[in-house]
């Protein structure tokens, strides 16, 4: 469904991403892991159109992807991913006001009745039946990306796409957040891409797992090249030495969130 | 002993220490009024609180001899109209080209410059012009108000509007919304508690340009009236009608804030 044929991202003279060529299939699940900084963000922005590639084509069956954001395309972002002036029923709602052309988004009669049955029976399965009438700003962030998510699935997009969205949650409720894609991905048969920097949530979910990492280095001028996918590997057929081996790629240093470890040694 | 850095005041204390200073500007007042009128009981610059009384009454409670008219209440009501006719055309004027420049580049390229150029633009020299135009009837004094306030305003409302996370608007297309859904629907809702404050922020800028266009060509209103017994040092009516503008102003703005409160119960602090 989805190739991507020898792309290259620059910014100025900053190499972003380099020589990436891969090819997705309907109803995958790739996770998409790296270091902060690798472009894996960056890819995932391209997928969604609101960055395209410097060289290189990027193509949704067979045809180059939109450039501007669609319904072809669902999105769950870490923060500000709901509207924060309707209640939960209202935002979810507001994806079939804005399916339907027209010019208020705000939604009449029949349509309206319509979308409030479809929006409950989804806030039922994301397990949001309880709180419809509040607001966001009252939600935990675990009940947001619920929101969040119930939102996106009601857009009915081929292809989600989940940019470190329990980034900001607790363990635990994260397991909780898991099986709740693991299972909406199975139902509505989507295709999806995850960003996270969670190497172990990336080995635990999905079908499919990329690593980004620069591969050529040059010490006189960092940016000159980018990263790139270094492993693409099929979940399920690894085994622990070779995850140790990427977890170690990926974080070399025993002591990660030290603050001096990233300030610039040399001036 | 706690540093005084630390040492808050309880609600009640909080109350009479902010009476307190009232108070005392009240008391030195009543002194030397007193003062000065048992020197000369005919001075007029700082008349007591019953000479005050006296006048108010005279003005809002007894009709004007030779109209029939109360004439507090008749100044009052003209100068409300011109002030809130104006403030409505600046909020929704402003409203209209901040969400506009603010959410679409094109838009913003184009007019930004020149809604930066018009907000430089003295109001008040704009004045003479308004007359000229206008005439001197309430055209040109709410035409004041509004086009020395508009600016203001569109250039909050562009600031705000691009405040608003882009991955809400991201969002709003990925479900399938177009460039009028997402104005209408995501953008314009969460501005509307954004206009009530910017208009809070700009009602004291409104207030002086309506007392000065009232000052200048008028023939009632509070500031017009003010202006009018200057010519007699009438301190015993100004005084009244600056303390009630004063307490309009505070009561407009007190409705505004309430307004904000009751009808967007989602705008809160923090909150996404």
């Amino acid at each position: 469904m989805i190739t991507a044929k020898n792309i290259w991202k620059r910014y100025n003279d900053q190499v972003v991403l380099e020589r990436i060529n891969i090819s997705v299939n309907e109803g995958e699940f790739v996770t998409l892991v790296g270091a902060s900084g690798c472009g894996k963000s960056t890819f995932l922005k391209m997928l969604l159109g609101i960055e395209s590639p410097s060289t290189g084509d990027l193509l949704l069956d067979n045809q180059p992807i939109r450039t501007e954001p669609d319904s072809d395309r669902g999105i769950v972002f870490q923060h500000y991913s709901v509207f924060p002036h309707m209640t939960v029923l209202e935002n979810v709602m507001a994806a079939r006001a804005f399916a339907r052309k027209g010019f208020s988004g705000y939604l009449f009669g029949q349509a309206k009745r319509d979308a409030r049955t479809a929006a409950l029976e989804i806030l039922e399965q994301v397990g949001l039946s309880h709180a419809i009438t509040r607001y966001p700003h009252e939600l935990s962030g675990g009940m947001r990306q619920r929101l969040a998510i119930a939102q996106a699935l009601l857009g009915k997009p081929r292809i989600l796409l989940l940019d470190e969205p329990f980034g900001a949650l607790d363990p635990g409720i994260r397991a909780d957040m898991h099986q709740l894609v693991l299972d909406l991905w199975r139902t509505y048969k989507l295709t999806v891409f995850m960003v996270t920097h969670d190497l172990k949530e990336g080995f635990y979910l999905g079908t499919r797992l990329w690593v980004f990492d620069k591969v050529r280095h040059d010490p006189q001028a960092p940016s000159a090249y980018g990263a790139t996918i270094t492993y693409d590997l099929p979940i399920g057929k690894i085994d622990t030495s070779l995850y140790e081996q990427i977890d170690n790629q990926l974080r070399p240093v025993i002591i990660p969130d030290e603050p001096s470890m990233e300030t610039p040694t040399h001036d | 002993m706690k540093r005084i850095l630390n040492i808050k005041p309880s609600r009640f204390s909080a109350l009479c220490l902010g009476l307190l200073p009232l108070l005392i500007c009240v008391v030195i007042y009543m002194i030397a009024s007193d003062l000065r009128l048992e020197a000369n009981p005919n001075d007029k610059l700082l008349p007591s609180f019953s000479q005050m009384g006296e006048a108010w009454s005279r003005m809002a409670l007894t009709p004007n001899v030779r109209t029939g008219e109360y004439i507090f209440w008749v100044d009052t009501w003209s100068s409300l109209q011109r002030l809130l006719l104006g403030m409505l055309i600046a909020a929704s004027v402003g409203l209209l080209i901040g969400l506009l420049t603010g959410a679409l580049p094109l838009m913003g390229a184009t007019f930004s410059p020149l809604i930066t150029v018009l907000s430089l633009i003295p109001p008040l020299a704009l004045l003479p012009i308004l007359f000229i135009v206008f005439g001197l009837g309430e055209l040109s004094k709410v035409a004041l108000i509004a086009i020395g306030i508009t600016p203001f305003i569109a250039r909050d409302i562009q600031r705000r509007t691009q405040e608003i996370p882009i991955e809400q608007l991201i969002k709003a297309q990925t479900l399938g919304a177009n460039t009028a859904q997402v104005l209408i629907r995501v953008l314009l809702p969460q501005l509307m508690p954004k206009l009530l404050d910017a208009v809070r922020l700009s009602l004291g800028a409104g207030w002086l340009f309506l007392i000065a266009a009232e000052a200048i060509a008028s023939t009632d209103g509070l500031g017009y009236r003010i202006f009018l017994v200057r010519r007699y040092m009438s301190m015993d009516v100004i005084l009244p009608y600056v303390a009630w503008i004063t307490c309009l102003a505070f009561i407009l703005d007190q409705v505004l804030a309430l307004l904000s409160r009751k009808l967007f119960p989602w705008h809160v602090k923090g909150g996404h």
